[in-house]
């Protein structure tokens, strides 16, 4: 694949509830502090894709609402619907196609502003499914207790990934829920749908991040420290949750499978230095690190519980607190990215990990991470 | 321009959008439904290349992506393959109420399992490998919901 | 200069119709794959990656991507969602565009449908407008257009009359198309009699409301030729999404199709369209746009448009024929309409068009547009291009 870079990212705080900002207040912080970031102005972005959901944003043509702030005016642009990372993947497309040398990429929600459950509900099959009342947690739960009895997984072991993100999450300052937490403080927090308790879950959050990519020749013009993308690729398993295993993730094994393939990463377990993964609930971590080759199937927890993810181990994860730290659906996948870059270019203070020269980032869409997207990233070309 | 917003309270407007839906079933989910009000059963799809059946039923089978053509009547009677009990009130849930137990069932005969709630058992009691059998409304109407629930056999 | 060249080897429409009850959306989105498929001369497994869209709130299914996979053959395939709204089409072309282009897929599907029956329509577009701004005094996409029809007769004298008149070009070109919803012709007279919706426009001077599917496939310039012989290869493409208030917009003079269209031009050495381009399809969801949005597009000087349209110039065994396959008026399935202006310009292309074949097709566009005055544009040729 020819050299892409990532020559800039803008993340504002993930917050509760952005009381003083719309959609293109959000859109707008992130933009400008991308384009500082990278040392550019807009005049230097070439395209722009929007990520946004129609759902969450209670409007159809969503991005309507950010177009405007993200630059879009004179520009050629388009919308991707889904996880940050599918919109930074198209962004990346336009650049490869050889008819953009820039593409600024964009994601933003606002959980505040609406009701999950009954957008997540949306996401189920409305002949067969949807009026029985499912939603992401009561369909994750069941993913749950299928990934944890499949492999002997405890809620003791699953709680110690809320217990590290959380704490993670004291050295971010984006991160919406930094907290000092014992794996009791997760086992008596409430329960919500076995075995998912209210501390194995993200919470319902605002966030809006926004990246900038460029080729090879305009990085070099316009960037001091880029960082390139080795891989990217994204795949779908099926659709109704009982067509598929769902303690086995396989589609994000094969995106992951792909993404390798182009960066050259032949073992994972130990070329990756570090991991930005999808915790949208804590069996989450131990499931998609398994999905991406970076432990054996089942193994993830044995290896947090030995120290391997933790900041210091020998492959941190989620260093920057993660999702159950502050969950802005589709801008998500664009912090995983942007989080990654900061450890790359040796930015990321605290929880740096050093030397850190390949990242993983990965995102998702649909219920029980039906289609997953991965990135791998390098500090070198 | 910057502006002190520490002394201003953020107005909210509260809204809500009213888009109501009807979604066309279709003849194969149709026929899925005429099954359960005339004969108890749940109608599943059979390909006729890779010989997998589906619940529920599908006319195109999506691996082969051949119109699959048999139909096969399946009593319900299955296992849970996974589940979960709600405790918290979700929105979701509608008028249903904590606890709601989700399970995704495999029919015996069919090679996928189905979304449904179980009932007529108490929480503790569910576990993985759960011999389970629908019970269908007295007067159905087409819907998801003429089965009530799945209970143990 | 493009990493690989894109053409498009195969395309597939359902039937479109007001409603279709005997499917579900999975269905009907695989009426239109398998079609595809069959003109390609190909399999699902022979597709390497999939991109689909629709109007969200139409179906008011979240995730559609992933919803979709038992129709649209996403199980365990790359498969990618954008939505923009009326343009979702186009913008899907564009898409299948550089996702091709980009040499990481050879051969992509990309799918554009709608179920409009399933849902009050002006009630989810209405959700597109800025809460706080505009959706409480704006409602719907017909008001718009209203006012920009409004706007263009004010400065330019037209009268519904002459709006009309494109009105009638379209159904009569809708006759030649099996695809097509509304298949009857209708006269200048039906048209003015018909209810008035929203000053100036009539009922019959609007698209209707439309459950359909349509799929298109791209391939390489390593593969294309050897799927299908003679191609429409995509020589580029170009948009502008510029609305974000009601006030932003130039009404009377579509910025977004001017600025769109002199990009396109500029990019793909096209220096006289009038004389270039053999057939439009345009996306035009209301007869006035015939007139006023050929001008913006550099077909005819301002205030020429309804001239022109009078003149037979786009009808059928004109010099430029526009919409021979009935265009928005006849058929309008949102999330599809842009994607089947793609495939009937490439069915004009490929030659396939049959009863509603332009002869000697060497050069078209297909447009998009979207209920906020957003504009899409592609250009297709027979030969390949060498940029």
């Amino acid at each position: 694949m020819e050299n892409i870079a990532i020559i800039g990212i803008g993340m504002i705080p993930i917050k509760a509830n952005y009381k003083t900002h719309n959609f293109a207040d959000m859109a707008w912080e992130t933009v400008n502090a991308a384009l500082k970031d990278a040392g550019i102005t807009i005049k230097d972005v070439e395209n722009v894709i929007t990520t946004s959901n129609d759902f969450w944003d209670g409007r159809t043509i969503s991005c309507m609402a950010v177009g405007d702030a993200s630059g879009v005016r004179e520009k050629n642009c388009s919308c991707v619907e889904g996880d940050g990372t599918f919109g930074a993947f198209y962004g990346m497309a336009r650049i490869l196609s050889g008819s953009y040398g820039t593409t600024l990429v964009t994601g933003h929600t606002k959980g505040s502003e609406s009701i999950s459950s009954l957008i997540t509900n949306a996401a189920f099959d409305p002949i067969y499914e949807r009026a029985l009342g499912p939603d992401m947690i009561s369909g994750c739960a069941m993913q749950a207790r299928a990934y944890m009895e499949r492999h002997g997984i405890s809620s003791r072991q699953t709680a110690l990934v809320s217990v590290k993100n959380h704490g993670n999450a004291k050295h971010n300052p984006y991160a919406q829920l930094p907290l000092d937490i014992s794996v009791d403080d997760v086992l008596n927090s409430e329960m919500i749908a076995d075995p998912l308790r209210k501390l194995d879950c993200s919470p319902v959050s605002d966030g809006c991040c926004a990246i900038i990519l460029a080729n090879e020749e305009k990085a070099k013009k316009l960037c001091q420290k880029p960082v390139w993308v080795k891989g990217a690729a994204f795949t779908s398993d099926a659709y109704f949750l009982g067509d598929r295993d769902l303690a086995d993730p396989r589609s994000l094994a094969a995106a992951a499978k792909k993404a390798y393939a182009m960066a050259g990463i032949t073992d994972p377990a130990r070329q990756v230095d570090i991991a930005e993964v999808y915790d949208a609930f804590s069996y989450q971590e131990l499931m998609w690190l398994e999905g991406l080759g970076i432990c054996e199937p089942g193994k993830a927890a044995h290896q947090l519980e030995k120290g391997r993810f933790n900041v210091g181990g020998g492959l941190p994860v989620n260093a920057s607190g993660g999702l159950l730290s502050g969950h802005p659906v589709i801008a998500a996948g664009l912090y995983r990215i942007a989080e990654c870059v900061r450890q790359l270019r040796g930015e990321a203070g605290a929880v740096q990990k050093d030397g850190a020269k390949i990242a993983v980032a990965q995102g998702l869409n649909g219920v029980a991470g039906q289609s997953h997207c991965v990135w791998v990233l390098g500090a070198d070309k | 321009m910057e502006q002190d917003l520490s002394k201003v309270t953020p107005l909210v407007y509260e809204s809500r959008i009213g888009v109501p839906y009807n979604w066309w079933a279709g003849q194969t989910a149709s026929h899925f439904f005429e099954t359960i009000a005339h004969d108890r059963k749940l109608a599943a799809t059979k390909c006729g290349q890779c010989g997998k059946v589906f619940v529920p039923p599908r006319k195109t089978c999506p691996e082969c992506f051949v119109d699959a053509t048999e139909w096969i009547n399946l009593s319900g009677t299955g296992t849970v393959v996974t589940f979960t009990v709600v405790s918290r009130k979700l929105a979701a849930l509608g008028s249903r109420n904590p606890p709601v137990i989700f399970a995704l069932i495999k029919p015996d005969g069919a090679d996928t399992a189905m979304l449904h709630i179980l009932g007529n058992i108490a929480p503790e009691k569910v576990h993985t490998g759960l011999a389970v059998k629908p019970v269908f409304v007295e007067n159905p109407k087409g819907h998801i919901t003429d089965i009530s629930h799945f209970e143990p056999v | 200069m493009a990493k690989k060249r894109v053409a498009v080897v195969g395309t597939g429409q359902t039937m479109h119709k007001s409603h279709r009850p005997d499917v579900n959306g999975q269905e009907l989105i695989n009426e239109a794959v398998k079609t595809a498929l069959a003109d390609a001369g190909l399999t699902i497994n022979d597709i390497d990656a999939i991109v689909i869209g629709n109007m969200d709130h139409f179906e008011g299914i979240n995730y559609v991507d992933c919803w979709s996979v038992d129709g649209s053959g996403g199980w365990m395939r790359p498969i990618i969602k954008l939505t923009t709204g009326g343009t979702t089409g186009s913008t899907l072309a564009i898409g299948g565009y550089h996702m091709v282009a980009s040499g990481m897929f050879e051969k992509v599907l990309v799918i554009g449908w709608e179920k409009n029956s399933e849902s009050d329509t002006t009630g989810a577009i209405t959700t597109a407008f800025d809460p706080i701004w505009d959706r409480l005094v704006f409602a719907g996409a017909i008001a718009g257009l209203a006012a920009e029809g409004m706007a263009y007769m004010t400065e330019f004298g037209i009268t519904d009359k002459d709006a009309a008149r494109v009105s009638v070009r379209d159904r009569k070109h809708a006759c030649n198309n099996p695809h097509a919803q509304l298949r009857k012709e209708v006269t200048l007279e039906e048209v003015l009699a018909s209810p008035m919706l929203s000053d100036p426009i009539h009922l019959l001077d609007v698209c209707p409301r439309t459950d359909g599917a349509c799929a298109v496939i791209m391939a390489s310039e390593d593969v294309a030729q050897k799927i299908c012989p003679t191609p429409a290869w995509i020589w580029g493409t170009a948009n502008r999404h510029t609305y974000t208030y009601v006030g932003d917009l130039n009404l009377g003079e579509i910025d977004s199709m001017k600025y769109a269209a002199a990009e396109l031009w500029r990019k793909t050495g096209i220096t006289e369209p009038r004389k270039q381009i053999d057939v439009i399809e345009l996306y035009q969801p209301y007869s006035f746009a015939g007139i006023i949005w050929i001008e913006a597009m550099g077909i005819i000087p301002r205030g020429k448009g309804a001239e022109y349209i009078w003149s037979g110039a786009t009808d059928m065994g004109g010099e430029l024929p526009i919409n021979p396959s009935g265009g928005v008026i006849a058929c309008n399935p949102i999330g599809a309409t842009g994607l089947i202006r793609c495939a009937e310009a490439c069915t004009q292309i490929m030659g396939k068009g049959g009863a509603r074949q332009v002869p000697g097709v060497k050069m078209a566009v297909s447009t998009g547009f979207g209920g906020c005055f957003w504009t899409d544009i592609l250009l297709y040729g027979k030969e390949k291009p060498n940029f």
